[in-house]
């Protein structure tokens, strides 16, 4: 039976450290939405969402209340949008037009982001796609909870150059767009390389078509339980280091695991994944960056953050894996700069550069992450900085993604403000030398070769 | 049957058992194991008990007894028994 001591190790987690479910995600297939009127394709989505995700809010409060668990996030991911909208849409309005549907059917059932309003381009853009891409900027103006995102390369096709250089336009016309609003239109856009299918982190998140109809995918997280339990390690060997790390990572999935049956169990909807991420939040103590110090940085980005990181997500895959059921998703250690008190730290003190943030990249999910750029920086150079992180992807057979904030109107050192769980960020220098040329020879970067690997 | 989970957690005083236990018993709630200790002058008790005859909702009763606690100047939480369960059992 259950001791005192395991239970109270179980709350002290839970209220000093921070351990939460970070979100339980719905994801929904609107494939049987499809229709070639956009107005029937918009009643078609709205109906969908709001009878399958009709009780996902109440069902996640009742398992937070019986477990004492919190569990932060309750949202929906759906089919790419381009795909759902193909056959209506005519013109980048009427993509607007599904996501105004969409917003409104997340504030129907109480969610508090829906992820899906996405296109997968990684080899080439149908007329749709492109469609759905130059509506994104007013899109994400105009809506509040919608999420969007690009796959613009993957291990198997290559890089899609056209597409990486219309999503650095793309960026910067929803900065400018949501300016009034510190370009947060920017934080609900993200653009990646070998996009998994069944992601419940936004603002990545999509409902594959390869999923069922629907789909429970829960995300866990917990930097600050291990950063606990590293702490105990002070001075001790890789070896203690890392079977304390991959520990930790198992009690935390299990609780995930729990959550992700129960929610599937209550809702009659299949369980998908766990997800195996460290999710840092703006909260004192809920730090990626903290867990790196602990494991004896100074701050992430001196020499030894790339090990440190590596080793740190290997671990907690492997504590995770034996922990869940399923495993997918992005799984792996977060490291955006806005959310984590102790990355913008790092920032501040001149420790982390774009540059090393990108080393990091190669080792951890996902990418550059919530990152605040200067306002004037070029589309081209934005279109660089997503080529260099999907070329890291693509070769390394990874996630990669990027999700940066050109700050219209601010400069390096000024701070913006997003708010709630997207935080605050100091806004970053970008390389400013020019890659014009590269960025605008357009076609493909092809697929890499998967032998002699150097 | 599943199992609940009561832990109180706060400074040492007269009937904090009792208070709580009258709550079980007027609610038919069963009391299968009750273990206790002092940790740096706070009170510490776990109480496993089976709730399978309480007329109550889950929610109702833990809000009820989280109340008590209130009440008493003691944090006590209600949990159901698998989170531990997940937790510290393969």
């Amino acid at each position: 039976m259950i001791n005192i001591f395991e239970v109270n190790e179980t709350n002290n987690m839970i209220e000093h450290e921070n351990l939460d479910v970070r979100t339980i995600t719905l994801g929904i297939s609107l494939l049987d939405c499809i229709d070639s009127d956009v107005d029937k394709v918009c009643e078609n989505i709205y109906n969908k969402i709001t009878t399958v995700a009709k009780d996902l809010v109440a069902t996640g409060q009742e398992i937070e209340k019986e477990y004492g668990i919190p569990i932060v996030n309750k949202r929906i991911s759906i089919t790419p949008a381009a795909i759902v909208g193909g056959a209506a849409c005519k013109t980048p309005d009427d993509f607007v037009k599904i996501a105004q549907t969409l917003d409104k059917a997340a504030k129907k059932v109480g969610v508090n982001f829906l992820g899906g309003f996405s296109a997968l381009v990684s080899k080439g853009m149908t007329k749709a796609d492109e469609l759905l891409i130059r509506s994104i900027p007013k899109a994400l103006a105009t809506t509040d909870f919608v999420c969007s995102s690009i796959n613009v390369g993957s291990t198997k096709t290559g890089l899609n150059m056209d597409a990486v250089k219309l999503m650095g336009e793309i960026v910067l016309e929803t900065a400018e767009l949501t300016k009034d609003n510190d370009c947060l239109g920017c934080a609900k856009l993200v653009v990646f390389c070998n996009a998994p299918d069944d992601n419940p982190f936004m603002a990545g998140a999509f409902h594959g078509v390869t999923e069922a109809d629907a789909i429970i995918n829960v995300g866990v997280s917990g930097p600050g339980v291990v950063k606990t339990a590293i702490e105990k390690t002070k001075g001790e060997n890789f070896e203690v280091l890392c079977e304390t790390i991959k520990k930790t990572a198992f009690k935390i999935t299990r609780v995930g695991q729990l959550v992700a049956q129960e929610a599937s169990r209550r809702l009659g909807i299949p369980f998908g994944i766990i997800d195996l991420s460290l999710a840092p939040t703006p909260a004192i103590g809920d730090s990626v960056a903290d867990i790196l110090k602990g494991i004896g940085l100074e701050h992430p980005g001196a020499p030894g953050t790339t090990a440190a990181l590596a080793l740190l997500n290997d671990q907690v895959k492997k504590g995770g894996v034996m922990a869940s059921s399923y495993v997918g998703g992005l799984s792996g250690a977060f490291i955006p700069v806005s959310e984590d008190q102790g990355m913008i730290d790092a920032v501040n003190a001149g420790a982390l550069t774009l540059e090393k943030l990108e080393a990091m990249t190669c080792v951890c999910s996902v990418g550059l992450d919530m990152i605040a750029i200067p306002g004037d920086t070029k589309a081209t150079t934005i279109s660089g900085v997503i080529a260099d992180e999907a070329a890291i992807g693509m070769i390394n057979q990874k996630t990669t993604a990027v999700r940066v904030i050109p700050v219209i109107g601010k400069k390096v050192g000024e701070v913006v403000e997003f708010g709630g769980l997207l935080g605050y960020a100091p806004i970053m220098p970008v390389n400013s030398f020019s890659c014009d040329e590269f960025v605008n020879r357009g076609g493909r970067i092809p697929a890499p070769i998967h032998s002699f690997k150097n | 049957m599943k199992k609940t989970i009561i832990t109180v957690v706060g400074k040492d005083t007269v009937g904090i058992i009792a208070k709580v236990c009258t709550y079980l018993a007027d609610n038919k709630i069963n009391i299968l194991d009750i273990s206790q200790t002092i940790v740096q002058d706070y009170f510490n008790m776990m109480m496993i008990v089976d709730a399978g005859k309480c007329d109550k909702k889950f929610g109702e009763m833990a809000d009820e007894i989280e109340k008590i606690g209130e009440d008493i100047g003691v944090q006590i939480k209600v949990q159901q028994e698998d989170i531990f369960n997940s937790m510290h059992r393969i």
